[in-house]
């Protein structure tokens, strides 16, 4: 497999697609099918091949136009070679110029690099995290007579010219002349070689930038203009000032443009590592201290949550129960075979549906949980279970349709400003329940309710909450406080407790996850 | 790259792209590129996508545009092992048993004691489990084709998960391992559709070995073409304002989008009531056509009017 296919299914990995061993074998083999040249043939068949999901496709369509971007000069060029069509490809090319070359040691460079007689080496295989090793025989088949690789001159013996279109500058002048050439082409491409030397592309954070800016810079020559700005500084004279000012400005450009290319290769490698550690430092943070760009990203980890949580339970509505023979339907099925028990027929039991009725408390201090236990269940809505949902601070409602046919935003600003309000009271909550809805709790219910227990001294109605656990299948209580401050002051949570299937603290999407998850169990 | 037997119209991503054209399929570029792979890479490919954009239809016009036999595997809940891959004829094994029975007896005659008999019964035991007790199911008669075929296995997640797993071995190496007679492989390998609607994640395992094809909604241009290839009829002012008018509503908060299939209904429609454009009245009444959800279609009607008009504002300039 080449070099750039290679790389490009690492930047897909490093994007959190999951791409194995064997669907990289077959991208290699589609691309020697259906080549480089074109571009939408190539982005379509690598789409095929490598994303397999709708998420993944989103990722690959990213990645590739990010990746497989390239210049006008450097797309002219892959005509020619072929596998070498990204821009590490041609920055291989680059490096075609100078075989022998060292990594970081540029300021040599130019002495190995014209005449060079090892030009004819036979190409080898190695050549992807080491550009020294990259052989001097693709100048040959490759990059002569590519426009995009000028230095396919330095194995003609052009003498000390060749030094100024060799990829790294070998003097403070030759970079000079580089930032300011206007020859973006190549000083993309010296950039990149640098950047690949400096291994910009185990860039993790993005605040690792600056870092990595700094190490290319090094890698392209910086300290030497660096050093003679300095010692410029020092002399008083106008012409020295002159210069001090076109360093500046040759240094500043040559910044801004290597902060460009890690940007880059930030997006291509870093990102999806970044997201994936932020993500995971986040599920487990307590929900009541996010702030509100936390809760964005929240939402979409919570989204993937809820999918594994619905594949794992969506799955064998019906368990077969081998070993035990249905003699009634066994019977009837082998009428035909003038009872001779031919077919045989086993009993099979179909497992409920989950039905879940939850009981949300939105006063203000449990507010926040509440986002994301519903945000969770109704994720799960259509696959997993049969949901009602009920809010209350004072007074109970129910909240089901609004949730279902509204946003889901817009249908939790609205319920926690018409029923967040009020003080906090459970027996109300629990006396409106019965009252108008009692009937929503059957022997295959799970009540699930989210709440601190704590009641404004009311009458918490336990008689009531009996009644309910005695009629549902399963009462499992999450409260958004920790253990230690159940049953204090005004909480009724120890209360309520002994008629629980299940009481836990539930403060991070994690625990709310697990806490769904047992729930769902309980019907398989 | 191409191998000998490659027919034309697999020659090339074009070419795959005309000769699903010439049967009435409107191909898009993705589509092609994922059939033309499917042949050389010898792989199944997985088609998802909302309802009513041509998955399954992709299946029928490639085995119309190629002239191979389609093969068509319907999943639902239970689907099993005898109904997808073979099954023994148990009523004509019995049916042979019984009429057999004497020529049993005569084989068996000579020998006086159990062991003898049991012996000289063992070589022929095996009459009732061969090839003409065999019942062939679509994947079985697939593997079969000596002209190759097109396999389709339609909605796969509508199946359980074990029915996965017995595809696995047919979708890598196109071959069927009975036990009794012993591993059929495919004479041609069968170009292999799976289509899904996504009412269940698939296992990793399957799709790994497949090529994944998402088909979502076309676009404008697309959608025109489609709907001219299946209701040539159609003027080409209506033709322009129906397709703008459904890509507008694919826009708007709807549970159920409509699809390429309602398009060419909704144009089938237009057609027989001899409408030549659309006004405000024709949509209300045949609104019906496009949405099929009560609550969509109150949604869109209060909001036709705007809708119409910036349809017909749109199509005006070209025309």
């Amino acid at each position: 497999m080449d070099v750039a296919l290679a790389r490009y299914i690492r930047a897909l990995r490093a994007a959190g697609a999951e791409i194995s061993t064997a669907e990289a074998i077959d991208a290699a083999r589609a691309v020697a099918i259906v080549g480089y040249s074109e571009r939408t043939t190539l982005k379509d068949t690598l789409s095929v091949v490598l994303a397999k999901s709708e998420d993944e496709k989103a990722v690959h369509d990213r990645l590739f136009d990010l990746y497989f971007s390239r210049t006008e000069a450097q797309a002219r060029a892959d005509g020619k070679t072929g596998d070498a069509s990204t821009q590490d490809g041609a920055s291989g090319q680059q490096d075609a110029g100078q075989p022998g070359q060292q990594d970081g040691q540029g300021q040599n460079a130019g002495e190995n690099a014209p005449g060079d007689p090892q030009g004819a080496q036979p190409r080898g295989d190695e050549a992807a995290g080491d550009p020294s090793q990259q052989p001097g025989g693709q100048q040959a088949s490759g990059a002569a007579g590519a426009p995009g690789a000028p230095s396919s001159g330095g194995g003609s013996g052009q003498g000390g010219g060749a030094s100024s279109s060799s990829p790294m500058p070998d003097s403070v002048d030759a970079l000079v002349a580089l930032a300011n050439s206007g020859d973006a082409d190549r000083l993309g491409r010296t950039i990149a070689r640098a950047a690949e030397a400096a291994g910009v592309d185990d860039i993790r954070f993005e605040s690792q930038t600056a870092y990595y800016v700094r190490r290319t810079l090094v890698h392209m020559g910086i300290e030497a203009l660096e050093e003679r700005m300095l010692g410029r500084m020092r002399e008083r004279t106008d012409a020295a000032r002159a210069e001090v000012q076109r360093l500046m400005d040759a240094r500043s450009s040559l910044q801004r443009q290597v902060r460009a290319h890690v940007a880059k290769r930030f997006e291509l490698f870093g990102r999806g590592a970044t997201d994936q550690f932020m993500n995971e430092v986040m599920v487990d943070r307590s929900i009541g201290q996010l702030g509100a760009r936390d809760i964005e990203r929240l939402k979409a980890v919570v989204a993937r949550m809820a999918k594994r949580l619905a594949v794992r339970h969506s799955r064998r509505r019906r368990i077969h129960e081998r070993g035990r023979l249905d003699l009634r339907r066994t019977l009837r099925a082998n009428a035909g075979y003038d009872g001779t028990p031919v077919e045989l027929v086993w009993k099979t039991r179909r497992k409920d549906r989950p039905k879940i009725v939850a009981v949300c408390d939105v006063s203000g201090s449990v507010a926040p949980y509440v986002r994301f236990l519903l945000l969770f269940l109704y994720a799960l809505n259509e696959k997993v279970t049969d949901l009602r949902t009920f809010a209350f601070s004072s007074r109970l409602q129910e909240v089901s349709q609004m949730l279902s046919t509204r946003d889901f935003e817009g249908a939790m600003r609205h319920i926690l400003d018409r029923i967040g309000g009020g003080s906090t009271d459970y027996g109300q909550a629990l006396v409106d329940l019965e009252a108008d809805h009692w009937d929503a709790i059957d022997g295959r219910t799970t009540l699930l309710i989210l709440g601190d227990g704590r009641s404004n001294n009311s009458d918490p109605r336990i008689d009531l909450f009996r009644e309910a656990a005695e009629r549902a299948k399963r009462v499992v209580w999450l409260s958004p406080e920790p253990p230690a401050r159940w049953g204090t002051g005004d909480s009724a949570l120890l209360r309520y407790r002994p008629f629980c299937s299940h009481l836990s603290y539930c403060a991070t999407p994690t625990d709310i996850e697990r806490a769904i998850d047992d729930t769902l169990q309980a019907y398989d | 790259m191409t191998n000998e037997s490659t027919p034309a119209a697999l020659q090339s991503i074009d070419a795959v792209t005309d000769c699903l054209a010439s049967v009435g399929y409107i191909s898009s570029r993705p589509i092609s590129t994922a059939i033309y792979l499917a042949h050389h890479l010898r792989k199944p490919v997985l088609i998802e996508g909302p309802a009513g954009v041509g998955k399954t239809d992709l299946a029928v016009s490639l085995s119309k545009a190629l002239d191979i036999p389609l093969l068509r595997m319907q999943c639902y809940e239970g689907l099993d092992e005898g109904k997808a891959l073979y099954e023994w004829k148990y009523g004509k094994q019995l049916l042979y048993t019984q009429i057999l029975k004497e020529k049993i007896h005569e084989l068996i005659d000579g020998t006086d004691n159990l062991q003898e008999s049991f012996r000289k019964l063992a070589g022929f035991q095996d009459i009732f489990f061969s090839r003409d007790f065999l019942e062939p199911r679509p994947l079985l008669k697939a593997m079969e084709q000596q002209g190759g075929s097109v396999l389709l296995i339609d909605e796969i997640d509508k199946s359980e998960e074990a029915l996965e797993a017995l595809l696995l071995e047919i979708l890598s190496d196109y071959a069927i391992t009975i036990p009794e007679i012993g591993t059929i492989h495919a004479q041609t390998p069968p170009l292999v559709i799976l289509t899904s609607n996504n009412t269940r994640e698939l296992g990793d395992a399957l799709k790994r070995r497949c090529l994944h094809l998402h088909i979502g909604f076309p676009d404008g241009e697309r959608e025109a073409r489609i709907v001219r290839a299946r209701v040539p009829d159609i003027s080409a002012t209506l033709l322009a304002q129906l397709v703008g008018f459904v890509q507008s509503l694919r826009d708007e908060n709807i549970r159920k989008l409509p699809s390429i299939s309602e398009t060419v209904d909704w144009a089938r429609t237009l057609l027989l009531l001899h409408a030549d454009a659309l006004d405000d009245e024709l949509v209300r009444d045949t609104l019906s056509v496009l949405l099929k959800r009560e609550t969509d279609l109150a949604e869109v009607q209060k909001r036709i009017e705007p809708l119409v008009r910036a349809v017909l504002a749109d199509t005006a300039g070209p025309l």
